[in-house]
């Protein structure tokens, strides 16, 4: 029986750091050794690559890695969520098969879940899986597709079952992505990049033992996902940082990092880029207009007052009160502050606010902020959504009357959406 | 406690809470309002015998409780959740946060306990018939006498004026300019020369005077000509204190929309299930948790002696009248037709919410007033 106080488990993490680590090797078999210790997620179970030890210490077991140059496991990007997804739900096969080769970063998945004919209403999803006796075909698209274009594998909800009610006709699988019946697109966006794919399918193909759970449980597993994507957010941000130090295994780590967060890359800019505003208004001389001074004063007290109330949320959660809907409210002030700032951007540059790239206002990052900004408010579940879950689960306000029920079949849906 | 109360506070305030719903109704907040004096002594007694609300965050040794600025804030959150007609900010904030700031240890002792316990009722004569806010815009004059200041002048926006026992007087040196020569000086009030007219207010809940001096004997407290930045600081700290208050009321505004959106039926369904009213109920969440978060965040700020507090004040009650008005004037939206009558309550808290938007300055002043505060300490 482990003691579970962090100067034991700090102990025991150096000394095997100590016994075991050797930037020598190739980043593959560092991270298998990794796994097989259980050092790479010590907050997994025991019998699947983890030490069963408390998540709260993973911050005290990461600066032991940090003290000694040691590289983690992988653990950016959609491959986490599979992984969780599949620690929840898959069975012992699933486990043996993938979870090793996510932490050793030998596989990257992505995430079938959005559709063109469902975004907000996710449970509307018509990508269809028929079992044809010996194995699940799949037809129909999916879209917003992150790192569809590079992964192995992907965690896919389809529809199979046209005469239950609509959440209950979905099952969850797993799809090997290299195979004739898929075609990838990437999807480009109006500020140029191309962070997102299109995925299409003609009869592709799933083993039966790629099933996820029981057939009708998809919505139910699709959720736990997508709360893993939720409060995997802010690890995304810490992680997705590469080491500075020389060596091969480190600039293996690096093209790794390079590779998943590349469609990222704006994401900062989408937030409204606040931090800009200040040194921007005082280089060009529109601090002392008065009106810009108010619009600036009002966007940088909005940005301050939402931090604060993040702060909030997140220490009422440490002190044991339940995380509830409230994350609404901070997604909600993300958007309008992020919508401030775009405004706030265009005031201070003025004419330059027309121009893109080597041209355009800060060698085009301001350009970037103003084309970028429209997705906060609705990636990641759109505003006039969050304003829902606030009102229905925190005010308590009565749900619109819903005209969704019955078999799916029946329900009223978008056409399909011509290639 | 920057951002979240600890268990002994969240105690303290259903204790207030509870106090203030039993004692203080809102049937009982139109009587007082009705009356002259505009409100009830013996509420006021009780609030202070029982409850000890007027020194909440005065020290022990002048009679007060010994708590903070924190424990303030959440008293004035509560008042101005129940609308309470007290001269509680006139009293326990403007008066004695002007008093810790400039008065001497022995003024202190002199004057704190009477305000800490109830028995004297005190204001902070400040602002003149311009309506500015800044000290520097002070020109009642004290003319230095051999029997102290003689004061000369008239002040307006005088919170409880007229009931006042104590009256705290910003004055000038004659002949002095600019945050020179600004003096603290004290008037019992009621006294010979000093003529007290109470004002037409849009709030009734809450009473302001005009004040004309006239050759009237005062007591220096502090040093003489030198009260400006003190008295700076007390204006920050009284608009960190309004904001608290203000996000209380908003917080009333609130729950009251949302309850009648769940009661009120018009095409077969309570108007709350349309996304029209539900949005806009989610949005003044948002709009009032923030002012939340600003006021308690500036709270905590003024109790561990932050240096940021001028700007952390403009901050807090910039976002506080925004958010205060927007949700006063959606809440009456909501309601309807029968939001607009006088016999609705809503108009109450609307009334407060323009008052208070304006006190101390605006958002758009505090914004201002937010953007030199930044640019200073870049």
């Amino acid at each position: 029986m482990s003691t579970h106080d962090e100067s034991t488990v700090r102990a025991e993490a150096r000394a095997w750091l100590q016994a075991h680590w050797d930037p020598r090797l190739s980043l593959i078999e560092w991270r298998s050794l990794l796994a097989d210790a259980g050092w790479g997620m010590p907050h997994w179970p025991q019998a699947w690559y983890g030490r069963d030890l408390p998540v709260a210490l993973n911050p005290a077991i990461e600066e032991e890695f940090d003290a000694i140059g040691a590289v983690g496991v992988a653990r950016i990007g959609i491959r986490l969520l599979a992984a969780a997804t599949l620690l929840e739900h898959g069975s012992d096969l699933h486990k043996q098969r993938f979870l090793k080769r996510i932490l050793t970063g030998e596989d990257t998945w992505c995430q079938l879940f959005s559709e063109p004919g469902s975004g907000s209403d996710l449970a509307g999803v018509t990508t269809r899986a028929d079992f044809n006796g010996e194995r699940w075909l799949v037809n129909g698209q999916k879209l917003w597709t992150t790192s569809a274009h590079h992964a192995e594998w992907a965690l896919l909800l389809a529809r199979t079952d046209w005469d239950l009610p609509k959440h209950q006709g979905l099952s969850f699988f797993i799809i090997d992505m290299h195979q004739r019946g898929i075609e990838v697109q990437p999807l480009k966006q109006m500020n140029g990049h191309a962070s997102f794919n299109q995925v299409f399918f003609t009869d592709a193909e799933i083993a039966p033992e790629n099933q996820v759970g029981a057939i009708g449980d998809g919505w139910t597993i699709a959720m736990t996902t997508l709360a893993h994507e939720r409060r995997g957010a802010d690890a995304l941000r810490r992680w997705g940082r590469a080491s500075t130090r020389a060596g091969r295994i480190y600039d293996e780590e690096r093209a790794e990092i390079a590779t998943v967060m590349e469609p990222y890359k704006w994401y900062p800019q989408r937030a409204g880029r606040v931090d800009l505003v200040l040194p921007r208004a005082r280089a060009t001389g529109r601090i002392n207009d008065a009106t810009v001074r108010q619009e600036i004063a009002r966007l940088l007290m909005l940005s301050q007052s939402a931090e604060w109330l993040a702060h909030r949320a997140r220490h009422a959660q440490e002190l044991g009160r339940p995380e509830g809907p409230e994350g609404s409210l901070g997604k909600l002030a993300g958007s309008h502050v992020a919508r401030a700032a775009a405004h706030v951007h265009t005031l201070i540059s003025g004419a330059d606010a027309m121009l893109a790239g080597a041209d355009g206002a800060l060698g085009g990052v301001i350009a970037e902020i103003l084309l970028s900004v429209p997705a906060t408010s609705i990636a990641g579940g759109t505003d006039e959504i969050q304003r829902n879950i606030i009102a229905e689960r925190v005010l308590d306000l009565p749900r619109e009357p819903r005209l969704d029920g019955g078999p799916f079949r029946d329900v009223p849906r978008n056409p399909p959406r011509p290639r | 406690m920057r951002f979240a109360f600890t268990d002994e506070q969240e105690q303290f305030r259903a204790i207030v809470r509870r106090f203030l719903r039993e004692r203080a109704p809102i049937t009982a907040v139109r009587q007082q309002m009705a009356t002259t004096g505009g409100f009830d002594r013996g509420l006021w007694q009780q609030l202070n015998d029982e409850l000890g609300l007027a020194g909440v965050h005065l020290p022990e040794a002048v009679g007060g409780q010994g708590f903070g600025f924190v424990e303030l804030g959440i008293v004035l959150e509560e008042l101005g959740r129940a609308l309470t007609c007290a001269p509680y900010f006139a009293t326990a904030v403007l008066a004695a946060e002007a008093l810790l700031q400039v008065a001497s240890a022995d003024e202190q002792r002199a004057l704190l306990p009477a305000i800490a316990s109830g028995q004297r009722i005190a204001t902070l004569a400040w602002v003149e018939a311009d309506g500015r806010w800044d000290v520097a815009a002070t020109t009642l004059t004290a003319t230095p006498t051999a029997g102290g200041p003689v004061l000369d002048g008239r002040k307006k926006f005088v919170l409880d004026g007229v009931t006042a026992d104590l009256v705290l007087v910003v004055a000038r040196a004659p002949g002095s300019s600019g945050e020179d020569g600004i003096s603290l000086c004290a008037v019992d009030a009621p006294c010979s020369g000093l003529d007290r007219r109470a004002l037409a207010t849009i709030d009734t809940t809450r009473r302001q005077a005009e004040l004309v001096f006239e050759r009237v004997p005062a007591r220096l407290l502090g040093t003489l000509g030198g009260a400006a930045a003190a008295l700076t600081r007390t204006l920050d700290r009284a608009a960190v204190a309004l904001a608290c208050e203000m996000t209380g009321g908003a917080r009333a505004l609130l729950a009251s929309a949302v309850e009648y959106a769940k009661l009120r039926m018009q095409f077969g369904r309570p108007i709350g299930s349309f996304q029209a009213i539900k949005h806009k109920c989610a949005e003044l969440l948002l709009e009032v948790e923030l002012a939340g978060a600003a006021a308690n965040y500036a709270a905590a700020a003024i109790a561990e002696d932050d240096p940021q507090v001028p700007a952390l004040a403009a901050l807090a009650k910039a976002v506080a009248s925004d958010a205060y008005m927007h949700t006063a004037a959606e809440c009456i939206q909501i309601h309807g037709g029968i939001g607009f009558t006088w016999d609705h309550d809503t108009q109450l808290w609307y009334k407060r919410a323009k008052s208070s938007e304006v006190m101390f300055g605006d958002a758009s002043y505090q914004r201002e007033r937010y953007m030199q505060l930044v640019e200073a300490t870049a």
